[in-house]
């Protein structure tokens, strides 16, 4: 068996075994990196399938040389701990090195190379790339919706003023600190509407009435899904503490409630909202369909927001409920100061969840005739003079909503790090 | 003799179908120390719960301090601010500092200045010997600290009578010698106690009377020198021999 122990690398050889190793690697990831960016197969005179496997094998071969257990080397051991334990494992981390070098060349000239982004009309995209003059040309419309071109700043002013309005909590004084949760909780929201009311939809001091209807896009996607972050949140607290209370009515109410939300689909809610429920209501009550569709999707997701918190309530043991009570403590205040800030703490990767999706639920507000973001993109699509960039529109939609999306999981990570006391 | 702090008539307690507790008669003067002994599963624990009403019970009357517990929840939370109470798992708030923990509930409960408690909340911590503490959270403290610092904050609220549920049964050996020193500091200064524990070194010491339970009566109340000399039922009989 002297003759294979070439194939069984060990210590005594060391540096035999990783250069041979690391240089059929480099091999092998060169010969993909060369076939898929500059369109050379080196290895061509060989049969088809044979040339197509051997960098697999020839890598395979360079990864099993440095599979050497112990070898010192930091750099080495890390690489064969995490992605080289097995000759299977090491077939896999290949094939995923290979698949992505030979995805990036087309992706790129997709998004950057062969893409235009010049001109104004559809004829500008020549490219066999991506048309980012749809996207250029459409923006003003994918960011405010139909909102008129020249009262567009009241937009931009407004949520100015509320992003500035909600980093006041950092500059409070030491004073002031004790307020902070009630501004945020109470005074935040209403400031918030009333900027909104006043200035976005217009109608008074000499501003322009915009009806909600042509509201849109982007900024329509923050405005939903702004309120209806702010209401479900204390609306579900207030269930799951209801469907843990002794009394049987709050209990009972608590119950069906929130099961009679999470049972029925968000889009048949949506629907309710906008064609059912103006026939329950006076003919002279006027309620408007973004107003209606905010209560509605906030009572939904109030729903699962009540469960995710009463999963936190319950995992706090009965000692906490005891010594807050043998302190004479009330109802609200044993919540309040004790159960409450422990439970939310605990819950919020499953509060956050619900809120990514809440804002990802946002898009189905276009069956009440609602257009944000991705209801722009689908008229954008049908317009007859851009037929033929849905793919540009939803990437742009996609890349947008994960920006978004990745910030508040980010957010929640930090909270996470922030509440983290020793237990 | 003066009238009993705590009077406890006829109280009976069920859970479910299962009776935890007989016939319970029992009255505390003021200033008094009751050590509660008993084997497992023998109800004392449940006894002194009902004491501020953490348990219900459903016959017979409780009255603390001329109140009686019922339904009302007013004169609950009236006792509950009188009656102080240390738990074996310690049951502090761990989201808050030690010192936030004294402070909550004078604070909130009580009304107090916030300047004032904290005062009050460090001359606490400052007897049971952990004020050095005072930033940190329950998380970083030993069993033992966190234990003086659970006597701390049921004394932050300055009650009348201080019930004890086997405050050193979860403490390592070490640890519970520190704690039973705060609590033997505590009952020279004349608070009135009801203490469930298995350490008869500290029944010796402190007690006035010992009561022992088995299967929720209470088979026998006794003078403490006289319980542990001369005691009259075979079950305290053998308890004692198992335990000492």
């Amino acid at each position: 068996m002297n003759k294979l122990n070439f194939l069984k690398p060990d210590k005594n050889n060391l540096y035999v075994y990783v250069y041979t190793g690391s240089a059929l690697l480099f091999i092998s990831i060169f010969d993909v990196f060369l076939s898929s960016f500059f369109k050379i197969n080196v290895t061509s005179y060989l049969p088809g399938p044979v040339s197509l496997l051997l960098p697999l094998i020839v890598g395979l071969f360079g990864l099993h040389l440095i599979r050497i257990e112990f070898s010192g080397i930091k750099y080495l051991d890390l690489l064969n701990k995490n992605i080289n334990t097995s000759n299977f494992n090491g077939a896999l981390t290949l094939l995923i090195i290979f698949a992505i070098i030979m995805a990036t060349p087309p992706s790129l000239s997709w998004f950057i190379f062969d893409a235009n982004i010049a001109g104004d009309t559809k004829e500008a995209c020549t490219g066999s790339g991506a048309c980012w003059t749809y996207i250029k040309v459409w923006l003003r419309r994918f960011m405010y919706g139909m909102y008129p071109n020249e009262l567009q700043w009241r937009i931009n002013v407004s949520f100015i003023l509320l992003i500035a309005l909600a980093f006041v909590g950092y500059f409070s004084g030491e004073k002031l600190k004790k307020f902070l949760t009630l501004y945020y909780v109470i005074i935040y929201p209403i400031i918030a509407y009333i900027l909104i009311y006043y200035l976005i939809s217009g109608g008074s001091f000499g501003l322009e009435w915009v009806e909600t209807g042509a509201w849109g896009g982007l900024s329509l996607t923050f405005i939903v899904s702004f309120f209806c972050l702010i209401f479900c949140f204390p609306i579900g607290m207030l269930l799951a503490l209801g469907r843990r209370s002794n009394l049987p009515t709050i209990k009972y109410f608590s119950v069906g409630f929130i099961e009679f939300w999470r049972g029925v689909p968000l889009i048949t809610v949506l629907f309710m909202s906008s064609v059912m429920f103006p026939m329950f209501l006076p003919e002279d009550f006027f309620m408007d369909k973004l107003v209606r569709v905010i209560i509605a999707i906030s009572l939904f997701e109030a729903a699962y927001v009540a469960e995710v918190i009463r999963g936190g309530l319950q995992a706090l043991p009965r000692g906490q409920y005891d010594a807050a009570k043998s302190l004479g403590m009330g109802y609200w205040k044993m919540h309040i100061f004790v159960i409450l800030p422990q439970a939310l703490k605990l819950v919020i990767p499953g509060i956050a969840n619900t809120f990514l999706a809440l804002v990802k639920d946002t898009p189905l507000i276009f069956v009440v005739g609602l257009m944000e973001i991705a209801g722009m993109l689908g008229l954008a699509k049908t317009n007859p003079k851009w037929l033929g960039f849905a793919m540009e529109g939803y990437v742009f939609a996609a890349i947008i909503f994960w920006i978004i999306c990745y910030a508040m999981s980010k957010y929640s990570y930090n909270l996470e790090l922030k509440y983290k006391t020793e237990r | 003799m003066s009238d009993p702090i705590i009077k406890i008539e006829n109280m009976n307690k069920w859970f479910g179908d299962f009776q935890v507790l007989k016939d319970i008669n029992l009255s505390v003067e003021k200033n008094k120390k009751i050590v509660v002994c008993g084997p497992s599963g023998s109800g004392k624990s449940t006894l002194i719960r009902c004491v501020n009403r953490l348990e219900e019970h459903q016959k017979g009357s409780i009255i603390v301090d001329g109140t009686e517990l019922n339904e009302n929840t007013k004169n609950i939370e009236q006792v509950r601010a009188e009656v102080g109470m240390v738990f074996q798992q310690f049951n502090l708030f761990p989201h808050l500092s030690i010192l936030d923990n004294c402070t909550l509930a004078p604070i909130w409960v009580k009304k107090m200045p916030k300047k004032d408690a904290e005062e009050l909340a460090m001359n606490q911590l400052k007897q049971v010997q952990i004020d050095d503490q005072s930033n940190k959270f329950p998380g970083q403290l030993s069993g033992g600290q966190q234990q003086r610092c659970a006597i701390a904050r049921a004394l932050c609220m300055q009650p009348k009578i201080m019930l004890f549920d086997e405050p050193t049964s979860a403490l390592d050996p070490e640890m519970i010698k520190e704690v039973l020193d705060a609590m033997v500091n505590l009952a020279k200064q004349g608070m009135t106690m009801i203490v469930v524990t298995h350490e008869m070194g500290f029944a010796k010491e402190v007690a006035d009377e010992v009561i022992f339970m088995d299967e929720g009566m209470i088979v026998e109340k006794a003078i403490t020198k006289e319980f542990f000399a001369n005691p009259k039922n075979d079950r305290t009989k053998l308890f004692l021999s198992q335990i000492l």
